[in-house]
């Protein structure tokens, strides 16, 4: 039998960890844009489009994740295409972290007080111009907190797809620990690595809202 | 696309949708309890608690909210056994939930107290309270219900979470969904059915922590 390192374990793991980080960051993406788009519907003048995106946030923050893994995963099958782990990983993670970054952008631009809406619709701009000059640069600055520290939250999603069959970190644990036998060494380092990644965006997201604060007791 | 639905497997499977709907909500309810009177416990540390216990519990809860919760499972189910832990698939899925929402209820709750004003610890002090009965009989329960609404989330978070507890093979839901999809081939309309028994719950849910709300907390909040 082949004795493992301390070493060999960790190699493995941080080698799965690419896939960890590339799987979130196509997720923080594509969800951020999704979802930015899902904000406007969710905004909009047209009462239906609006109900619309209500029901799809509620669908999504509404059922588990691995849920929407699992249908991604089966329900582009029926398309009668071979589905590659990675894409049903790629698109359920992305409209999942669509539906909860639209749901925070929306908290961020109704905070906007309404004067700014009135003031900018007396100058005579449209609803789109509206967003892209007067309420988006200021919804931003308050949205950048609690956006990143929902960053956190697709990291640790991204450990779900490991169960449709998509090697990344937990999956990589999953593997070497039926190589190795060592569980509790493997699972440790395992959640230690989810931790260094997790922790920086976390203490981040932290000291911004505080700088915010700050910044917003001086006015 | 010619795929057929199907959905006769309904009535001869419901029996295993029955159950893990029962282990799932049994799970969440022993979850939210304890996990809550341990977010509560872990509150009153790192809000008022003695120095030493402060960064005890301050790890404790950054451990866990920034680590998957497959991970904690996975941790406690196969790590532990090697210190000699051994634990049952059910209890090993209750552990990680209360472990899990401890932390996260820790942090709500905590804002909680700290949102509570000056003047009512002062009171309670100048009422010859120690300051852990001030927290017992004056602050907590004001606090709570400031912070409901956001532990209400936090739990059905948690419940939804737990679908991953099928992966210790703890029968749930989601396994009684990998079930039927190995016995029926109907992987799509079984995780269909599934998606929306949980969605079910979790407004069912959120509408039971609002009555629960309304009878711990019967007066408008003070702050």
């Amino acid at each position: 039998m082949t004795e493992f390192t301390l070493w060999d374990i960790l190699r493995n793991l941080l080698l799965a960890t690419r896939w960890t980080i590339v799987l979130s960051l196509v997720s923080f993406v594509g969800g951020g844009l999704v979802g930015l788009l899902l904000l406007f519907l969710r905004i909009s003048a047209h009462k239906a489009v609006r109900i619309f995106a209500r029901c799809y946030i509620e669908l999504f923050q509404g059922t588990p994740l691995l849920m929407q893994l699992f249908i991604a995963f089966f329900g582009l099958g029926l398309l009668g295409v071979d589905v590659p782990a990675w894409l049903a990983a790629g698109l359920a993670l992305i409209l999942w972290t669509a539906a909860f970054l639209a749901e925070i952008w929306r908290g961020c631009v109704e905070a906007i007080a309404k004067g700014q809406w009135e003031a900018s619709a007396s100058l005579g701009m449209g609803r789109l111009q509206q967003m892209r000059y007067v309420i988006l640069p200021q919804a931003m600055k308050i949205a950048v907190p609690p956006t990143v520290g929902f960053s956190v939250q697709v990291v640790k999603g991204t450990a779900l797809t490991s169960i449709i069959g998509f090697v990344e970190l937990s999956k990589a644990g999953t593997v070497v620990t039926n190589a190795t036998f060592q569980p509790f060494t493997v699972y440790g380092l395992v959640a230690l690595i989810y931790f260094a990644l997790c922790w920086p965006l976390s203490r981040s997201s932290q000291m911004l809202e505080r700088k915010l604060n700050v910044a917003h007791r001086n006015h | 696309m010619n795929y057929q639905f199907e959905f006769n497997w309904l009535a001869q499977y419901y029996p295993e949708i029955v159950k893990g709907i029962g282990i799932t909500l049994q799970l969440i309810s022993i979850g939210a309890v304890l996990g809550i009177a341990l977010g509560i416990a872990c509150a009153w540390a790192r809000a008022l608690g003695p120095a030493w216990l402060k960064p005890v519990v301050a790890t404790y809860v950054e451990l866990i909210r920034n680590t998957p919760f497959l991970i904690q499972l996975f941790f406690i189910f196969f790590g532990l056994p090697s210190l000699g832990v051994q634990l049952g698939e059910l209890q090993a899925a209750n552990i990680a939930m209360v472990v899990n929402l401890g932390a996260y209820s820790c942090e709500i709750i905590r804002a909680g107290i700290q949102s509570t004003q000056k003047g009512q610890f002062e009171a309670g002090a100048s009422l010859a309270m120690t300051p852990f009965e001030t927290f017992r009989h004056v602050v907590l329960v004001p606090s709570l219900q400031r912070i409901w609404p956001a532990l209400s989330s936090q739990v059905v978070i948690v419940m939804l979470g737990s679908s991953v507890v099928s992966q210790i093979a703890a029968e749930d839901l989601t396994f009684a969904a990998n079930f039927i999809q190995s016995r029926t081939f109907r992987a799509f309309e079984a995780y269909m059915v599934s998606t929306l028994i949980y969605l079910v719950l979790a407004v069912l849910l959120r509408q039971i922590l609002a009555v629960i709300g309304g009878f711990i907390f019967p007066r408008r909040a003070v702050r």
